[in-house]
């Protein structure tokens, strides 16, 4: 497909609305407003804010983490891996008499099977949790607000995204404000 | 540090954690270090990298001397051998201890003052890691095999690895805990490196920061995975720190030769892993709290808790000391008796001696809040530390492998200068990569501080005056 | 070393050395070795490390040797049964039967060779000296014989010059009556050269022959001849002996340089079953060294050698031997010696005609004649007594000093030195280099480029035992042939060849010289008996002669004593042995016998001044320290070494040190004793005086002095009084405390097959270094030199531990052989974690040399440390001559791997191919024996199939003394050990 085509399905460019944004300079004003913007029946909000911002999950209801599902899975994959490379080598691809020790035994696969439970559950842990967010990505429309670079130094942002049933150019903007949003801006995507 | 300890409002009782009371302030403070234009690095820093890297090029000669000549360039013999080399490798590996377990058992336990510390503690972590690394790798009589240690499938002889040697579980744990101690790290940086990202006008470093923090903007719902997953890798280092040592510890426990063959080890090793790794970041925060001016960011408060944990794990450490003795006499086994009564008083009672003393009675002073106040004291202590574990490394391996089963192969180990060089071009190329991450990478986990920032704005309000007239 | 090639096939001597001058003179090749010296001196952390020098010495002539490397053009015959050697296959190897003698001691060998080029020499099983058992010395000639430094020019006052030159220079000598004309040999044990020896004498009526060996049986000889007015050979029948006394002789070890006395004496020394142990002998040793015979006996007593005399006289007298003679206790340690001679006495009176008293050689005649009264007065049956089949009336020190008188007059215009090195090793007093400088002529034949060689007027390279036809009769008269197996690498020359050549001026073979000689002597089919000979190693035809019934002539004994009778000594004593290593220094340049250990004091790579504690202790002297010896106008320093036992007031060195021309291994290595050696002090001499000179030196042992050399109450090495192993068979179990091992697995079981397994007597193990050499040559182990030792880097896979027990004044000592234990569960295969070491079906520990990373953790982990790492590269620089002695069986290994005794596995497989091949399932019990075990004279090691009840290990591990070191760990060791039973006299024991 075409470079158009590909912006169009993922909702970017300049003939596209990403969302309106507006900033505040401390959390508990963020997690107030976010608290109001969502009784106002916006259901598409998101924040971005320098440190994980206490109670805005609830405030504008993003939904629990699934990663710690994908993480038990991929440990007792470990384990398994473990103990099974062990059995292999020790007891069907290459049988040695080892100190008069068993070709295979529970015992000694214990300190391997530990440490790669703990690799595997590292690794899942660090790629699911990027895959799940959707990074790394070169290009957000978010960044094409005129504040997004203070999102990581002392600005907390309330956005309300483009695709949201109840979204307004105009409307949502003014409701921004209305909850004490400075900067309000509607970004293009 | 004499600045801090002029400075009365720093002695006051039970003083606010961060000395700051704005974000943007907070922002500055510790990027301007990375930044390097608005605050020039003093001259003092290149001065001591410099030295460093010098140091780490000794090592680099050793090593191809050793390689390209053998084993015996070193003073290893029959009976001993392992000397320094392993030696060296364990005390790095212990020093490697702190780094992750301040981070994560502390982020479990929800211990504030671990922010100003965690990520130079976590990066001296990835460091000494790599020096220890370098021993196992090259004491090997034939490091261009050492790729058999894996179980990688190799079409020399394919033969598999021997999984009842603890020698190969030390492969599993070492490599293991350098690559979650790194994800951890890296994970905790991400957020930083765009805050550095959105500051710089460079396109340069854009683009580096930019490639670094994957697109990271903060939005809650990454922060929500992010928390998670974070709190996952404390999680999961916490046990693993804790295995890496018993692991290393059973290359000793599981043998048969009196010192070595002992239950006691992997806790013993464990908590002397902890006594020393606090040290060494003190020894390091110390450095850079000078250095780089961070009185603001590592405060006295915190130092203290690094002490009170240096006190009592030195003092397990002494309990270990004191059950291996009773024990070896208590078995009534004659080789165990002889090994622990020739560990005291035998040839190398000056290495048991410097070690029961670094790690026994020094830390004993501790006791007095005055001595945990006092920056020259801990500065002090934590080298006496370092060394002190040094020896009882030494004394464990080394020694026991001197006077063993059969008097008629009982030895004594010389270290030659191809030992020492090489020893002190791995402390070389740990300060190395010590001083370029706190020059070039945020010291401090900026958003961590903030976090911690904001809560304390919830805490005390009304202390904001304060701070005020502080500053 | 691809820098030079020189093609040399078949070449014969002279050729040879041409091609040598040339090789020498390549431009190239100086290029090359002066690139190549200096270029290790780093890594060897020494420059001057022995195993460098070992390694390098072969630089120059490693080369040529590989090409000179021929069979003999003379037909050989293998002594390997059924095989010729025109149908022999490339890869098999052969074993050819020789002979050699040394000091008059004579034993038949084997060599085992590959493709022509001999690899290793054991005894030959149909000689009656040897019987399979071989020396440690003479195992390692195998090495000189590839050593690139021996001699291989012809040479004019010590300059280089050729063949021709020589050979007009002999056609010039004018011999006339041969008044000028004088022969100074070795002790000659050779019949052809004895008969040559005889036409010569004949031919020239005032030519002499002197005989001179600076270690020899001359005073035996003396003895007899002062007892019964004759000289005649002693024969001890050390199995038949019930009671032994050795007056200063260690028959054991250094005076016996052949494996024949150990092997007698030992078969009462073997405990196979119950009423063995009534048959044990009991050994008394009167000495003033520590020496082996020392360590094995049952009661020792440590006196200067010059008070032996005394000790004989009380013994005859208290014997009531001879009228006239009576005990005198000179005071001092008056008490025990009193005690000791009682109870020696009784013992000896009870014993009669089972009872055997021997004098060592070091002791004068008066010694060893007085020791012919006591046997006689006892009525011993173990002891007899032949003429000498070859004369020996003109030999020994005062042969040599009316020669060397000759010589300073000038009386002397032809000297011919056949083999020896008389300038180093003469005494000091004769001056011997200057007498020689007054010899018009004298023409060097030798080995090495020495001393001599530089003094004499012409030096001939000397042919090596291996390279070289002739023959050789032991003192009996059983004669062998000494066949070659290779042409002489150096075109060496034998003392057959030259000794024709110089009188007769014509050039035959040895071979030629040789073989009509014994073919005169046959009778019947001659060449059918010639080739009976060569392949048997001994020849039938050849009389061994009958003991002569002599009586001890009184009168003439007392009145030749009573001038013999010396006044008591005073001063520091100073006596001269012969080194476990170098002999007389002969094998000076051998790498394999410096790094052997010396068995008592594990000293290497030199030798040392043995002092007592209590001199030491007088003189404020420890180990290393450099003393000075003087006496009269002689002096010497040598480092100082205490000796736990050793005699008060005396000083022990052994000869053959301290060489200044010699080859690159034996050069400058220890102090040269024959500095203070004087025909009126030849063995030993009163009077020195004793002088620190603050000066140290760095001796290299291979155990820790001090704490390395006891046992510290551990059951290692187990012994126990007979009489008590009779009372409590468990005494021996009951030393350790064995608990009984549950494995939380289920262990691995060995019930299949062969399980091999080892049995080591310590009971008949003297503790001589056969074993460790034997391993040496049959394994390719590394010489590591003096530097590596002292890092504790040795390389012996078996090793002979020493422990003394008791008082540092008479300690005891126990020899402990240690090779690789093969724990059934090898702790030192669990933490390899490559997988490098692992059990074998027939529960051998092998070791996968080509997998080894080299952790080192097997080592850590052994309890026995047996394993040894290669922690540089041994082999570096190896020249291809040096190479050349490698069993091909046994692969090198590389720097970085770790190795280890592996029970001889090439044998063993070696053996089950032969099995296969002959349709064979089961092995033979002994049909394998490891290279320790077929070297030991005194069968001490046993090795075979466990598994087979009837097998002689599995019986020996049945018997109540045998237990397994460090049992406790679990690790069921297969070597096990046989507890040393020692048989002492109650009355001195009580």
């Amino acid at each position: 497909m075409t470079l158009d085509e590909l912006k169009d399905k993922i909702g970017i460019g300049e003939d596209k609305v990403y969302a309106a944004m507006g900033a505040f300079d401390n959390p508990d004003d963020l997690v107030e407003a976010g608290r109001k913007i969502r009784e106002m029946g916006y259901t598409k909000l998101d924040a971005m804010s320098p440190f994980p911002v206490h109670g805005i999950d609830d405030a504008i209801g993003v939904p629990a983490s699934k990663l710690g599902w994908l993480v038990i899975w991929f440990s007792a994959l470990g384990a398994l891996t473990a103990v099974t490379l062990i059995w292999y080598v020790g007891a069907v691809d290459y049988r040695l008499v080892i100190g008069g020790k068993p070709f295979f035994d529970f015992s000694y696969t214990i300190p391997i099977a530990f440490e790669l439970t703990v690799l595997f559950s590292a690794f899942a842990s660090f790629l699911g949790m990027w895959a799940i967010n959707g990074l790394p990505r070169l290009y957000h429309p978010s960044f094409n607000y005129s504040q997004a670079h203070r999102a990581s130094d002392d600005l907390f942002i309330l956005v309300v995204e483009a695709n949201d049933p109840k979204f307004n150019p105009q409307q949502t903007a003014e409701h921004l404000r209305s909850v004490g949003a400075g900067d309000v801006e509607v970004v293009e995507g | 540090m004499s600045a801090v300890l002029q400075d009365p409002q720093l002695m006051e009782v039970n003083p606010p954690l961060v000395r700051t009371e704005d974000y943007h302030d907070l922002t500055e403070q510790i990027s301007v270090i990375v930044e390097g234009d608005v605050v020039k690095t003093p001259l003092k820093y290149w001065i001591t990298l410099a030295i460093t890297a010098s140091v780490t090029g000794i090592l680099g000669l050793m090593l191809a001397y050793l390689v390209s000549t053998g084993i015996g360039v070193w003073g290893n013999n029959r009976p001993i051998g392992w000397a320094w080399d392993i030696t060296n490798f364990v005390f790095w590996i212990g020093i490697g201890h702190a780094g992750t377990l301040i981070s994560a058992i502390l982020f479990l336990f929800r211990q504030k003052w671990r922010t100003s510390i965690n990520r130079s503690a976590e990066a001296m972590t990835l460091f000494a890691v790599m020096c220890a690394g370098i021993f196992p790798l090259f004491h090997t009589g034939r490091p261009w095999r050492a790729y058999w240690l894996f179980p990688i499938p190799n079409t020399d002889l394919n033969l598999w690895q021997n999984f009842r040697s603890p020698l190969i579980w030390d492969v599993f744990a070492v490599s293991t805990y350098f690559t979650v101690s790194l994800l951890f790290w890296f994970t905790g940086l991400v957020p930083d490196l765009a805050t550095l990202r959105d500051r710089t006008t460079n396109k340069l470093k854009q683009w580096i920061f930019g490639a670094l923090s994957l697109g990271w903007r903060g939005s809650a719902r990454h922060w929500s995975n992010y928390e998670k997953a974070y709190l996952i890798l404390a999680a999961i280092s916490t046990p693993l720190v804790l295995s890496v040592h018993s692991i290393v510890s059973f290359d000793f426990a599981t043998s048969v030769i009196p010192g070595w063959h002992t239950t006691i080890f992997p806790p013993y090793f464990v908590a002397g892993a902890i006594f020393s790794g606090f040290a060494c970041v003190m020894t390091l925060l110390l450095i850079a709290r000078w250095t780089l001016n961070l009185q603001n960011l590592i405060t006295i408060k915190h130092l203290e808790n690094m002490n009170k944990i240096i006190l009592v794990t030195g003092s397990v450490v002494g309990y270990a000391y004191a059950t291996e003795f009773f024990i070896a006499w208590y078995s009534g086994n004659l080789y165990e008796r002889f090994t622990f009564l020739n560990r005291a008083f035998g040839p190398y009672w000056w290495a048991a001696w410097s070690m029961y003393s670094c790690n026994i009675f020094i830390p004993q002073l501790y006791w007095f809040k005055k001595m945990r106040n006092n920056l020259w004291v801990m500065f002090v202590i934590s080298i006496t530390t370092n060394i002190g574990m040094w020896f009882e490394r030494f004394v464990i391996i080394a020694t026991s492998l001197t006077r063993d089963f059969l008097p008629t192969s009982w030895g004594y180990f010389h270290p030659t200068y191809v030992d020492m060089l090489t020893f002190a071009g791995t402390i070389g190329l740990f300060l190395t990569l010590f001083l370029v991450f706190a020059r070039f990478l945020p010291m401090i986990a900026i958003s961590e501080v903030k976090g911690v920032l904001a809560v304390q704005k919830h805490q005390f309000t009304d202390k904001e005056v304060v701070a005020h007239d502080l500053r | 070393m691809s820098l030079i090639t020189i093609q040399t096939p078949n070449v014969t001597g002279k050729k040879y050395w041409r091609s040598l001058n040339q090789l020498a003179d390549t431009k190239e090749f100086r290029d090359w070795v002066h690139h190549e010296f200096p270029a290790n001196a780093t890594e060897m952390l020494d420059g001057n490390s022995r195993r460098t020098v070992l390694k390098l010495m072969a630089a120059s002539f490693g080369l040529a040797g590989l090409a000179a490397c021929n069979r003999p053009v003379e037909h050989i015959l293998p002594n390997s049964a059924g095989t010729e050697a025109d149908n022999y296959l490339p890869g098999e190897p052969f074993h050819f039967a020789t002979v050699m003698s040394i000091g008059g001691h004579v034993t038949g060998l084997l060599v085992e060779t590959h493709d022509g080029r001999p690899t290793k020499i054991e005894g030959n099983p149909d000689h009656p000296h040897s019987l399979g058992a071989a020396t440690a010395i003479q195992q390692a000639l195998v090495l000189g014989m590839y050593d690139p430094d021996r001699s291989a020019k012809v040479l004019q006052g010590g300059k280089e010059s050729t063949w021709p030159a020589l050979e007009s220079a002999v056609q010039k000598l004018s011999l006339g009556d041969g008044s000028g004309l004088r022969f100074l040999s070795g002790f000659v044990s050779s019949p052809t050269l004895d008969s040559q020896r005889t036409a010569i004498l004949k031919k020239f009526p005032k030519a002499k022959w002197v005989e001179y060996e600076a270690l020899s049986r001359d005073n035996e000889l003396a003895g007899a001849n002062m007892a019964f007015g004759q000289p005649l050979y002693v024969h001890p029948k050390w199995d038949k002996a019930k009671v032994v006394v050795s007056l200063d002789h260690d028959f054991l070890n250094l005076d016996a340089p052949t494996p024949f006395f150990t092997l007698a004496f030992s078969k009462r020394r073997r405990v196979g079953s119950e009423e063995d142990l009534d048959k044990m002998n009991r050994l008394y040793a009167v000495e003033s060294q520590f020496s082996l015979t020392g360590a094995n006996a049952d009661h020792r007593l440590r006196m200067k050698g010059s008070d032996v005399q005394q000790f004989a006289t009380d013994l005859a007298a208290a014997l009531g031997a001879m009228p006239g003679l009576n005990v005198v206790n000179n005071g001092g340690a008056a008490d025990k010696r009193a005690k000791f001679l009682a109870a020696v006495v009784k013992d000896l009176k009870a014993a009669g005609p089972e009872a055997l008293v021997v004098a060592g050689p070091r002791q004068p005649a008066s010694v060893n004649a007085l020791v012919a009264l006591i046997n006689e007065k006892l009525g011993s049956a173990c002891v007899t007594y032949t003429k000498p089949v070859i004369d020996k009336s003109n030999s020994g020190i005062d042969a040599l000093k009316t020669l060397a008188g000759e010589m300073s007059a000038g009386q002397v215009s032809t000297l011919v030195i056949l083999s020896g090195n008389p300038v180093y090793s003469a005494p000091a007093d004769l001056q011997f280099p200057v007498a020689l400088s007054k010899v018009a002529t004298s023409i060097h034949l030798g080995a090495e480029e020495d001393e001599t060689s530089a003094a004499a007027t012409w030096h001939i390279p000397e042919a090596h035992l291996l390279e070289s036809w002739g023959d050789e009769a032991s003192s009996e008269g059983a004669a062998s042939i000494q066949q070659p197996m290779i042409e002489p690498m150096y075109g060496g020359k034998t003392p057959i060849e030259i000794v024709n050549w110089v009188t007769t001026g014509k050039f035959t073979k040895s071979h030629d010289i040789v073989k009509s000689y014994w073919l005169a002597q046959f009778t019947g089919d001659k060449e059918q008996a010639w080739r009976k000979a060569l392949h048997d190693g001994v020849v039938a035809a050849s009389k061994t002669v009958d003991p002569i019934k002599v009586t001890v002539d009184t009168k003439k004994l007392a009145t030749a004593l009573g001038a013999a009778s010396k006044a008591a000594s005073t001063g520091i004593e100073v006596g001269f042995y012969p080194s476990s290593a170098t002999w007389d220094g002969r094998y000076a340049n051998n790498g394999w016998l410096q790094e052997a250990p010396d068995p008592i004091s594990k000293l290497v790579w030199g030798n040392a001044a043995m002092i007592s504690p209590k001199l030491a202790r007088d003189q404020k002297l420890t180990d290393g320290d450099i003393i000075s010896l003087t006496r009269g106008n002689v002096k010497m320093e040598a480092a100082v070494m205490v000796q736990p036992g050793h005699a008060d007031d005396a000083v022990s060195i052994s000869l053959g040190y301290g060489r200044e021309k010699c080859g690159r291994v034996g050069k400058d290595v220890g102090s040269n004793a024959n500095l203070i050696r004087t025909t009126d002090g030849f063995y030993f001499a009163q009077g020195f005086t004793l002088a620190a000179t603050g000066k140290r030196e760095i001796l290299a042992t291979t155990q820790e002095r001090g704490t390395g050399d006891q046992q510290h109450d551990r059951p290692l090495a187990r012994e126990v009084a007979i009489d008590e192993y009779k009372k409590n068979p468990k005494s021996i179990e009951e030393m350790s405390e064995v608990p009984e091992i549950h494995s939380i697995y289920s262990e691995f079981t060995y019930d299949k097959g062969n399980q091999w397994g080892m049995a080591i007597d310590l009971t008949s193990c003297t503790g001589c270094n056969a074993c460790v050499v034997a391993c040496v040559a049959e394994n390719n182990t590394p010489v590591v030199g003096k530097d590596q030792v002292l890092r504790g880097r040795e390389m012996h896979w078996i090793r002979m531990d020493r422990y003394y027990s008791g008082d540092e004044n008479d300690p005891e000592v126990i020899e402990q052989p240690i090779p690789c234990m093969q724990c059934e569960n090898a702790p030192c295969e669990n933490v390899c974690p490559v997988q490098a070491t692992s059990h074998s079906p027939e529960g051998l520990n092998d070791m996968a040399y080509n997998r080894c990373v080299g952790t080192r953790y097997c080592a850590n982990n052994c309890p026995f440390k047996v394993r040894h790492f290669n922690f540089l590269n041994f082999h570096k620089h190896e020249p291809e001559l040096v190479g050349l002695v490698y069993n091909p069986d046994v692969s090198v290994r590389m720097r970085g791997v770790m190795e280890k005794c592996t029970y001889c596995v090439q044998r063993i497989e070696e053996t089950k191919i032969k099995a296969k091949r002959d349709g064979r399932r089961e092995i033979k019990d002994g049909e394998i024996k490891t290279a320790c075990q077929q070297t030991c004279p005194a069968e001490a090691i046993v090795f075979g199939n466990i598994n087979d009840p009837n097998s002689r290990v599995a019986k020996l591990k049945k018997q109540e003394r045998n237990y397994a070191m460090l049992a406790e760990l679990g690790i069921k060791p297969r070597t096990t050990y046989l507890a040393k039973l020692r048989n002492p006299n109650p009355e001195l024991t009580a």
